[in-house]
Parts: structure tokens; sequence; C-alpha cells
């Protein structure tokens, strides 16, 4: 049991054989180049990073989706708009799986050049999750940079007109917290969202997934230079659910990086911890029987996605946030869940 | 000392049961009992200890309380709406004195 006087660097994840569970879904990376510098971002996306997912890895991902059973295909970034093979991926994947998903965020379909990518997403029946960490212009300028909130207010409407998320095809919007704390009820803030977004901007969307910050990449250079690493540490180890152990997605998800490197997650992937010695590190060895019941890598920042209510990179994974108590431990084995 | 007041003494506040953790137990439990959701949401709950915090004007509990009231999703407005109320009835409860002072001069008053 953490207590809060363990320092943040001793704070591990607890000894669970975490061992996935098949492979459902296939994330792939396709590079780290961004139009936003988000204040959050875990691969630290950019406009100067240059990482990108080639044709030749594109090509080996698309033989595994065609000769395994695997059901989704999932593709983040970066923004995935930036890589000029994202179309024949998507053009190729959609033939060989049932599901596709992008994860956007919005702003990147305003460049002039990514102006048809949504009309691409149609025709191709994608599933959109897009990033939305608040409704409120404030909250979301200030995660993700000046103006992106009404920039993505904007994107929003068109692809509501273009039928997403209004009963046809799918737009998912995800919220993450703004700062060092843990995200809310996702069932309670998504009725926020969706009465606030429709009264006051017209916008329509599916579901809200609820992400907890991991603490890597940029967030992680945020909690060190604010003085808020250690103490966000505990919040998620004190907050530790072991209800949320079973929906943790590396159970049922392998990711692929922007080299064909292959990870747990895309949360591993950017803090480069490799998976289990047994298994193949790269796209090119895949072995499905191998992967399908490897046991998990983890880290402090698995942390990250049981606590609470759990996060997954589709939103919440437990109901009951209280499975194992979510309040902090205090150093006498006391709890509570707000002191003053 | 240099501060009266020390952010890392909220995440000490264990230590008050130190010479007496039978009553100290017995405050937590009755704590941590109020604070879940009954007929009240624990957003609701929350809010009103943010509100209560400032009225008694303890900057651990205004800390602790502002953290709880992000985790359930409440921004800047919701907590300055709040604190609006509770600021409200604070200056309301002083202005109502204002009879006794008029009763008082009513009382030695011609």
């Amino acid at each position: 049991m953490w207590t809060t006087e363990t320092p943040a660097t001793l704070i591990t994840f607890p000894k669970t054989q975490l061992k996935a569970c098949g492979i459902v879904t296939l994330q792939v990376n396709t590079g780290y180049g961004c139009n936003q510098t988000c204040r959050h971002c875990h691969v630290a996306g950019g406009p100067e990073r240059t990482e990108m997912l080639g044709v030749e890895t594109i090509d080996t991902i698309l033989g595994i989706l065609k000769n395994y059973d695997i059901k989704t295909l999932d593709i983040t970034g970066g923004a995935p708009e930036l890589n000029p093979n994202l179309g024949y991926l998507i053009g190729k994947a959609r033939k060989i799986v049932n599901r596709v998903i992008v994860r956007t965020n919005l702003t990147v379909l305003l460049e002039e050049a990514m102006l048809g990518f949504a009309a691409f997403y149609r025709d191709n029946g994608v599933e959109l999750i897009a990033s939305l960490p608040h409704y409120t212009q404030d909250m979301v300028d200030r995660v993700r940079g000046k103006g992106v909130f009404y920039k993505s207010i904007h994107v929003l409407r068109q692809l509501n007109e273009m039928g997403f998320g209004t009963g046809l095809l799918t737009l998912n919007l995800v919220y993450n917290p703004q700062g060092a704390f843990l995200p809310p009820s996702q069932h309670i803030i998504e009725e926020q969202f969706r009465s606030e977004l429709f009264e006051k901007h017209s916008v329509r969307f599916d579901n809200l997934y609820t992400i907890c910050n991991v603490p890597i990449g940029r967030f992680a250079d945020f909690l060190r230079r604010s003085g808020n690493y250690g103490r966000y540490m505990e919040r998620l180890a004190s907050a530790f659910n072991l209800g949320t152990l079973d929906g943790v997605m590396c159970r049922r998800l392998v990711s692929v990086g922007w080299d064909g490197s292959l990870y747990d997650c895309d949360f591993n992937q950017a803090a480069q911890l490799k998976l289990d010695g047994d298994c193949p590190q790269h796209v090119r060895n895949f072995d499905y029987d191998v992967l399908a019941g490897r046991e998990i890598t983890t880290a402090p920042h698995c942390l990250a996605c049981t606590a609470g209510q759990g996060s997954t990179c589709t939103g919440s994974t437990c109901a009951d946030s209280t499975c194992s108590g979510s309040a902090p431990v205090l150093r006498d084995g006391n709890s509570m869940s707000s002191s003053g | 000392m240099s501060d009266y007041y020390n952010d890392e003494d909220l995440d000490r506040f264990g230590e008050v049961g130190k010479y007496n953790p039978e009553l100290f137990r017995k405050f937590m439990d009755w704590y941590n009992a109020s604070l879940k959701a009954g007929t009240l949401t624990k957003r609701e709950k929350v809010l009103i200890g943010l509100a209560v915090a400032h009225t008694i004007q303890c900057p651990y509990c205004i800390d602790a309380y502002t953290r709880s009231c992000l985790e359930e999703g409440m921004g800047l407005d919701h907590m300055t709406e709040a604190v609006h109320v509770a600021s409200a009835v604070r200056g309301g409860a002083s202005l109502i004195h204002c009879l006794q002072a008029h009763n008082s001069v009513d009382k030695v008053s011609m």
C-alpha cells in the first residue's frame, strides 16, 4: 500500500500478472508530427517532429490484418492526417477489417492540404475519435493552444453536416483533465458535454470518452516543472482500482510504432518500454499466438489507466470507481477523499 | 518555520490521529461517509465543500476541494459561482445584524 511518505520515485505499478487475452485491436501510430503542441501530449507531438510511418511498414501491417482475425485498426499519431500514406493505409485496411478508427485533433482538417480528409473518412466509413478536452474555450485553449476551441467547433459542425455524430457515422469525443487531476465520472461529464455543445454550438456527437493524463512525455514535463509530479503520482497510486484491470486496453491491443516496433500500448511506445522479452519486437516478426498471451510490461505510468474508474483509449473501464477505494491513503492507513 | 500554512501539511492530515487514533478514526469514518454520493451527488457535495471552505477561509480545504471540483468535471465558472453564493450568504449574515444595531438604537432612543 502506498502512503504519502512514499517518494514519487518509489511508486511502482503493483505486482500483478497482467496478461493479454487476445488481440482485438491493432493500434498504429503514424508518426509524431502534429500541427498542435498540446501540453498534455504523451508523445510530445508537434510540427518539428519528423518520425513517420512508411509504406513498407504499412504493407507489413496490412499483411498482418489479412492473415489474422484482428477486428479493429485504430490509427493514432501525432496527427495521422499529416502522414502522406494515411489514405493508402485506410483504403487498403477498409477492405480487410470491419472497423477503422482515426484519432483526429480536428484542427488539422482545416489545413489546406487536408481539406478532403473529412469526405474521405465519410466515404470509407471511418470512425472518428476527436480530442476535445472540455466544452469551454478557456479550458481547451489552455491545454491545446490559443484558438483551438473555436477551430475544433467549426470542424465538428462540418463533420455533423456530413453525417458524423448524427447516427449515420460515428464521432466520439475525448475528454482529458486540464491539469494534474483525475477525470470526472464519464457518464456525468458526457451529459454535460452533450447539452453544452448542442445548446451553445449546435454540435452533436456519439460518446464521450474520459482519458486520464499519463505522466510521460510533455505532460510529465509539465508535472515536474510545476512541482506537481509527486502529488500526481500519489493521487494515481492511491486511486488504484483492482476493478479496472480486466478492461485495460493493453490486454486486447497491440501497439505499432511509426518504425514498426511493437509495444503493449501507445504510452509504452512513447516511453520506449519494450514488450516482454519473449515477444517479437517488430511487425515483420509478428507472432499472433505469442502476442495474444503475452505478459504486459508495466511501469509507474500504468497507474494512470488503473486509477478510479480506469482509463483506456475508449474511455473508462469500470463503472464503480471505488472498487478498492479511490481516496488518497494517509500514512496511518486512514483515507479521505477530500481533506481540509 | 517561515509560514503558518504549508501545502505539504495537507498530506500529513493523518498525523492528527497520532495521539488519539480512536477519535480520529471516528472523524474519518464520518467524514468519508458524509462525502459519499447519496440523495446529493458527489458533485453537489464537493461544491458545498468548496463553498464552506471559503466561508471558513481554510487554505487546506480550498486546495483540496478545488481539486475535487476539477475531478468532478467542474471549471472555474462553477467554482466562482459557488464562492459567490457562500460570500453572499456570509455578507447577508453580517448585514442582517444591522437590525441588532437598529434595535439597540431604538432601545436607547427617545
